[in-house]
């Protein structure tokens, strides 16, 4: 693809840092992840549960395709007028008393998140759940500065009690079942005892219990936002337990960290995303709590009211064309919920904070494709295109996956000596390599198939296939790259002999069989137009 | 070196090297009902009862009683300083009401330890939307301030009958953007444990909602 545009200024986008990495690739990864066989149980159970609600509460909208196509159209127009929105947006939220920040990554973002905190004397936050903050690992950077972070949301305290890592967007603690989060509690909650039973009901009642007194006492509340509203400066909340509205509601201080993608237009747009979000997420008609504020609201809530807008590599996935759609992300979680391979590998596998089809072109866009961990990512998929079926916001992932997997070929074999490549953090930056063994089989392929004379030729080997499959005629292991497909399957022993050595030997007898059969015309293009029409005739 | 607002702005024009146009989104879905009010009513209902609100039908007369009962005999209840005295009970030796004037700063509004004690807040609301069964509180002088809705347990709404609309685009027309906003589908619930919905966490665990005709 050209990259040349006339004028363009000299500042280039930067990749992002923080838990976007992973710290081994897809590959390894996925294959430890399969062998948990409960994760796996559990995983397929919750997934399945919700696949069934989303389609029910989708199929109730007779304009759910409509509203689809407009909150895809609205996200296109945040990204093509983002400089503006995000300059509106700051002059609103001021205006009504609040403070906007702009951190450039993750490292700014957690040092005013911290550098705020720190003002206000406390040494204690409540946190609602956020993939930004995630982003940014901003718990374990408060955590360095003597600041506890609480996560107050269910699955999020689920994970942060059981020292775990969240495996799932919307439920961080998908991978545990209600027996397991029961034992966690029973380890780590000074309130609970033996009497504590795995019923999901009294594990929310615990959480509430164990909570009630850090909302009632926290000063200083952190959180993400779900929306930003230019035209009117109003930040909105999506949840459902009601430690959201705690932590926006009683705090004198609150923190919000955004990434500069969430930005709408107008007030009016968030009628799409507010049908479109909760269906798709947790399978609801709506969550049962949202709430939105703008600024300040004088005697009500938080009075010392914050937002950090964050980069983080958002502005290198709005760089490149064919990728940025992936900004669009509402990060609803359908996605992850349809994706056989999700399902089989679950969240962890994906090293990076987005889990699943979105984060497979989200954090290698972010990082760059040039990371040797996340390059891999744009491989885990069949490309069913389930994902691109449910997304609320018709994101094409599919099409953004095939992209980014000749963006890695490319950049492996040194094509892409453009800004891409130099942007990338040089800890993950990947030099090109030597000609690989795909490449010299490639090359030879190519030199085989291009003349049917060679590849007669080589076909003659085919027997040879058969030796090596032996008895059970299936060949279960091959030499070099190729053993990656045998590593998993058996391929099945090649025929005695190709079609086109076959054909050799037998095409002086076609008139005569055209005669045995009854058929109509003689010559080498039988199987003409007229055979179609009979064929389509027939099928009526 | 520049300030971050300025590099983060230069590097999104930098992105947009392609100068993409995006055109206005065709607001082709549902923005207007068809239905009939006395249908729209039956449908929040409907949707209010699925995510575990109880609902009430009452007229300006049988209020008073009706919130009486919810109430119980004995409570000591929050309710902003706007909102229509005549719709509550005479208050009891062991049931009372007590009024948070609308600003967490005036000396008599009730601290969250004092609302955590309460046993139930009697508000009204701005608007519902039937199609999602969802009540909008936005702050205004009969909903008060955010806190007295959300810290105690117990949360008794009333649902003025022409308030309700079918859609969200129509329930949105009618919020004043720049407002505290709250908008409450049903009790408190969670999804977090095997994405299995179960109601009660940090919210009011009980919603009855009164839906006055």
């Amino acid at each position: 693809m050209s990259r040349t545009a006339l004028g363009m200024p000299a500042v280039r986008p930067v990749h992002g840092q923080g838990n976007l990495h992973a710290s081994t690739a897809f590959p390894a990864a996925a294959k430890a992840e399969m062998g948990n066989t409960q994760m796996r149980a559990n995983i397929r159970h919750a997934t399945h549960t919700i696949r069934g609600k989303r389609a029910r509460v989708a199929g109730e909208l007779p304009d759910w395709e409509e509203l689809r196509s407009a909150g895809s159209a609205v996200k296109e127009q945040v990204m093509a007028r983002l400089p503006e929105l995000l300059e509106q947006f700051e002059a609103n939220f001021t205006a009504r008393g609040g403070t906007v920040h702009w951190a450039r990554d993750a490292a700014e973002a957690n040092r005013i998140v911290t550098e705020l905190v720190q003002a206000t004397g406390s040494t204690d936050v409540i946190k609602i759940k956020s993939m930004a903050t995630q982003e940014i690992g901003l718990e374990a950077h408060l955590e360095e500065h003597g600041i506890t972070a609480t996560e107050t949301d269910l699955a999020e305290l689920i994970v942060q009690l059981g020292h775990d890592k969240p495996s799932h967007i919307l439920v961080p603690a998908i991978h545990k079942n209600r027996h397991e989060i029961r034992d966690i509690f029973l380890a780590e909650m000074a309130e609970t005892d033996e009497t504590l039973t795995s019923e999901p009901r009294d594990l929310a009642e615990a959480a509430r219990t164990h909570l009630r007194e850090k909302f009632l006492s926290t000063s200083v509340a952190v959180s993400g936002a779900n929306f930003g509203v230019a035209e009117t400066g109003t930040l909105t909340v999506v949840e459902s337990e009601g430690n959201g509205r705690m932590c926006l509601t009683l705090p004198q201080t609150l923190i919000t960290v955004m990434g500069i993608e969430k930005i709408v237009p107008t007030f009016q747009d968030l009628e799409v995303f507010l049908q479109l979000l909760p269906r798709s997420s947790t399978g609801e008609r709506m969550n049962p709590y949202t709430s939105m504020w703008t600024g300040v609201t004088p005697g009500d809530g938080p009075q010392d009211v914050h937002v950090v807008l964050l980069d983080n590599g958002r502005t290198a996935v709005l760089d490149d064309p064919a990728g940025r759609s992936a900004l669009h992300c509402i990060r609803c979680s359908a996605c992850l919920n349809v994706c056989p391979v999700y399902e089989q590998a679950g969240g962890h596998a994906y090293g990076s904070t987005y889990p699943g089809p979105i984060g497979a072109i989200l954090s290698p866009q972010l990082t760059g494709i040039e990371s040797e961990q996340n390059a891999s990512l744009p491989y885990a998929s069949s490309l069913c295109g389930a994902c691109y079926d449910v997304c609320p916001v018709k994101i094409n992932i599919p099409e953004i996956l095939v992209h980014l997997r000749d963006e890695d070929v490319r950049t492996r074999h040194g094509e892409r000596s453009d800004e891409g490549a130099a942007a990338a953090p040089a800890r993950t930056r990947r030099l090109p390599q030597a000609p690989s063994q795909m490449d010299l089989m490639m090359k030879s392929a190519s030199f085989v198939m291009s003349s049917g004379r060679r590849m007669a030729l080589a076909e003659k080997g085919l027997p040879l296939g058969r030796a090596v499959a032996g008895k059970d005629h299936a060949i279960s292991w091959l030499p070099g790259m190729a053993g990656g497909w045998t590593d998993e399957r058996d391929i099945p022993a090649p025929p005695k002999e190709s079609f086109r050595n076959w054909w050799a030997k037998h095409s002086e007898e076609t008139e005569q069989r055209v005669a045995q059969d009854g058929g109509p015309v003689s010559g080498s293009d039988a199987a003409g137009p007229e055979t179609d029409t009979q064929h389509d005739e027939g099928e009526r | 070196m520049t300030d971050a607002k300025t590099e983060i702005l230069a590097r999104i024009r930098g992105a947009l090297h392609d100068t993409p146009s995006a055109p206005a989104a065709e607001r082709t879905y549902r923005v207007a009902s068809d239905r009939a009010a006395a249908e729209v009513l039956e449908m929040l209902e409907d949707r209010l009862v699925d995510y575990k609100a109880t609902v009430h039908h009452e007229t300006p007369e049988s209020l008073p009683g009706r919130i009486a009962e919810l109430l119980g005999a004995s409570s000591r209840y929050v309710v902003p300083a706007g909102l229509d005295r005549s719709w509550l009970p005479e208050d009891t030796a062991a049931r009372r009401a007590l009024t948070d004037p609308n600003d967490a700063r005036a000396a008599s509004a009730l601290g969250v330890r004092e609302l955590n004690a309460v046993d139930a807040v009697v508000t009204s609301s701005t608007v519902s939307c039937a199609e999602t069964g969802t009540i909008f509180l936005t702050g205004r002088p009969d909903e008060g301030r955010r806190a007295i809705s959300l810290v105690p347990d117990h949360h008794i709404c009333v649902v003025p009958a022409a308030t309700v609309v079918e859609l969200i685009p129509e329930a949105l027309a009618r919020v004043t953007p720049t407002a505290p906003v709250t908008m409450i589908s049903g009790p408190s619930a969670t999804s977090d444990i095997e994405l299995e919905r179960v109601e009660g966490v940090h919210g009011p665990r009980r919603l009855d909602v009164i839906l006055l005709g």
